[in-house]
């Protein structure tokens, strides 16, 4: 440790001297919190968003444009994953990686940080001793991991609709604004809520297994690269993924872009969606709230 | 260097309105794999507004606990403690408007820089970004940290990261600045250089309550001081008035090679030695005026065929008061 030379007669803080008359309120408060997660945000831009989009790029590289270019070894898959669908697989994959994307993205965005500042040397502190009420901070934790999300969802958005091979673009018709909007919303906010409260329950060495355990199935079993109704052949399956979150921002998803293909109806994706997103807040403030206050 | 402040008397009673801090029978009981561990077991504490007050106490005493409670970060399992006349339990967030907290570790915003730091913390305080920047600026220069101020958090030193943590807690004036073991694992400079800055602090209105095992600490910095150790408030007062207490004794400690001579008993009946204790083969007098006793002990154990291993002295100190007051050597 270097010596650090403060002359005895240098600092003359005076705490008391020009107080500022600024009473800290909770909507000040939160959205200078919001600020700090922007300004990190902006650091780490190209690293964060270079992460959610190098699998669905990848993915729509090999499936829209690489299979159909040497033809026969991936097209019985894609044809019978885009039965019905009434278009390509890219049709389908469009909803189905946007909504992973954006899953995916809350969880990390929420879990990463939490892994440091809940352990080591306990970070956390800092936000905890603002002036907020701890299950607020679980709030705005959620609302900063929804918001990274959605920007991943509408900077994939662009990458799937675009790479794919001559005769091979998806087909999407926005046929209802507002249900877009919604699905995105409340996709985003479930999924980083979800993100938060398996962060704040599962012990730090067991984060790892649950990219495993967790993350990966609900991505491989969550209707990304085929739609639900296309499952009716697989009747247990079918019924198994719905405990399944993702299934309903990509089904949701589905609905409001490519109408055309079978989808899940309204209520289901939207009720799952309210419901899902008010839980989990609740149950991750409460879980967020004991692990920060001890 | 080390002269201290004037010491106030403040045996009065403070009341909850005009206290800073006070809390009654606080108690924090932890709950871990082993069973129920009790970290704080019934402390009363009463810290007058421009106090500069001190919790001492060995490693595990409680004192970062206690500190913990009081800025509401760890919930009391009972009793009750009140900042600036807040409950912490049921009114966190008007507690936390009011403090400041350097805690004992690292614990800045590793995802920001020095300066950043200290500008979203006057943001989460209500300030606005221009406010927000021109104080951190400004304490950055107080502190001398001007030239880190794009500095990442876990690339500084520690004495840089602890001033750094000091301007945080200062950036919205707080009343009352809570600080946990401040100077642990410091170079004896960088110590140093950081009592000045508290001293300063302290002598523009500033109240302060700290933590700390250093006993040498407490006595340079604090107007009074409260020795904690296993969880309770062992005793409390000015530094004076702990020695006074205490018997403000000398304690000289003498091993001998066999038994302890018969000779030592008689000690008790010379003049100015308050007490004479004895262990095995280990005696330890405690005495007002203790000029010359060690030169006795010596002479009456080889009088007695029986030799000297080990013999220490301890001047009236918080020292010798904390081992008058448990009966143990003080364990840092």
């Amino acid at each position: 440790m270097t010596a650090v030379s403060t002359p005895a007669s240098s600092p003359a803080p005076s705490p008391a001297s020009a107080a500022p008359a600024v009473r800290p309120t909770l909507p000040r408060t939160f959205l200078a919190m919001m600020a700090r997660e922007m300004r990190v945000m902006r650091k780490n831009f190209v690293a964060t968003f270079a992460r959610v989009l190098a699998q669905p790029v990848l993915f729509v590289f090999v499936f829209s444009y690489v299979l159909p270019k040497i033809g026969g070894a991936g097209a019985g898959t894609m044809s019978a994953a885009s039965r019905g669908s009434g278009g390509t697989f890219s049709t389908v994959l469009v909803p189905g990686l946007v909504g992973s994307a954006i899953v995916m993205q809350a969880m990390m965005a929420v879990i990463f940080p939490l892994m440091m500042e809940l352990n080591w040397q306990r970070s956390i502190t800092d936000r905890a001793l603002a002036p907020l009420s701890v299950p607020m901070l679980a709030v705005q934790k959620i609302t900063a991991a929804g918001v990274q999300a959605l920007i991943g969802g509408l900077l994939v958005f662009p990458c799937v609709l675009f790479v794919h091979a001559s005769g091979q673009g998806p087909k999407i018709h926005v046929s209802n604004w507002a249900t877009l909007v919604v699905v995105l919303v409340l996709g985003s906010l479930m999924s980083s809520a979800a993100g938060l409260w398996l962060g704040t329950l599962l012990d730090p060495q067991k984060v790892q297994m649950m990219f495993a355990l967790v993350l990966l199935p609900m991505s491989m079993l969550g209707c990304v690269y085929y739609p639900w109704a296309a499952m009716g052949h697989i009747r247990w399956l079918q019924i198994l993924v719905l405990v399944n979150p993702m299934v309903y921002v990509n089904e949701g998803l589905r609905a409001a872009l490519t109408p055309q293909v079978g989808h899940m109806s309204a209520w289901a994706y939207l009720s799952v969606l309210v419901v899902g997103t008010v839980l989990l807040t609740w149950g991750a403030m409460r879980t967020f709230t004991r692990r920060v206050l001890q | 260097m080390l002269d201290r402040p004037p010491i106030k008397r403040m045996d009065e009673p403070i009341d909850e309105i005009r206290a800073a801090v006070r809390t009654v029978d606080l108690h924090k009981t932890y709950k871990g794999p082993g069973g129920e561990v009790p970290a704080v077991q019934g402390i009363d504490l009463s810290i007058a507004h421009g106090e500069f007050y001190g919790l001492l106490g060995p490693n595990g005493a409680g004192k970062s606990t206690t500190i913990g409670m009081l800025t509401s970060l760890v919930v009391p399992t009972s009793g009750r403690a009140t900042v600036c006349g807040f409950d912490v339990a049921k009114h966190p967030v008007d507690v936390k408007r009011r403090i400041g907290m350097v805690s004992q570790g690292n614990t800045l915003d590793n995802e920001l820089n020095a300066f950043e730091n200290l500008e979203f913390r006057g943001r989460y305080f209500g300030l606005s970004a221009r406010d927000a920047r021109r104080r951190a600026g400004e304490l950055m220069e107080m502190f001398n940290l001007t030239d880190r101020r794009e500095g990442k958090p876990f690339e500084m030193s520690g004495g840089q990261a602890k001033r750094l943590m000091i301007c945080r807690a200062l950036v919205h004036h707080p009343e009352v600045l809570f600080l946990d073991e401040p100077t642990a694992g410091l170079d004896p400079q960088t110590r140093v250089n950081l009592w000045d800055v508290l001293r300063e602090l302290q002598s523009g209105g500033q109240t302060i309550l700290l933590t700390t095992h250093y006993m040498e600490e407490a006595e340079a910095l604090c107007e009074r001081v409260a020795v904690i150790d296993h969880g309770k408030v062992l005793a409390s007062g000015t530094v004076d008035d702990l020695k006074a207490s205490a018997g403000a004794d000398t304690v000289i400690t003498v091993s001998y090679d066999g038994p302890v001579p018969d000779g030592v008993a008689k000690l008790r009946d010379r003049g100015g030695v308050t007490k004479v204790e004895v262990t095995g083969t280990q005696v330890r007098v405690f005495a007002q005026a203790a000029d010359g006793l060690l030169g006795e002990l010596v002479a009456i154990g080889s009088s007695a065929g029986t030799g000297v291993t080990d013999a220490s002295q301890l001047r009236p100190s918080l020292e010798s008061a904390f081992l008058t007051l448990t009966g143990r050597e003080y364990r840092e």
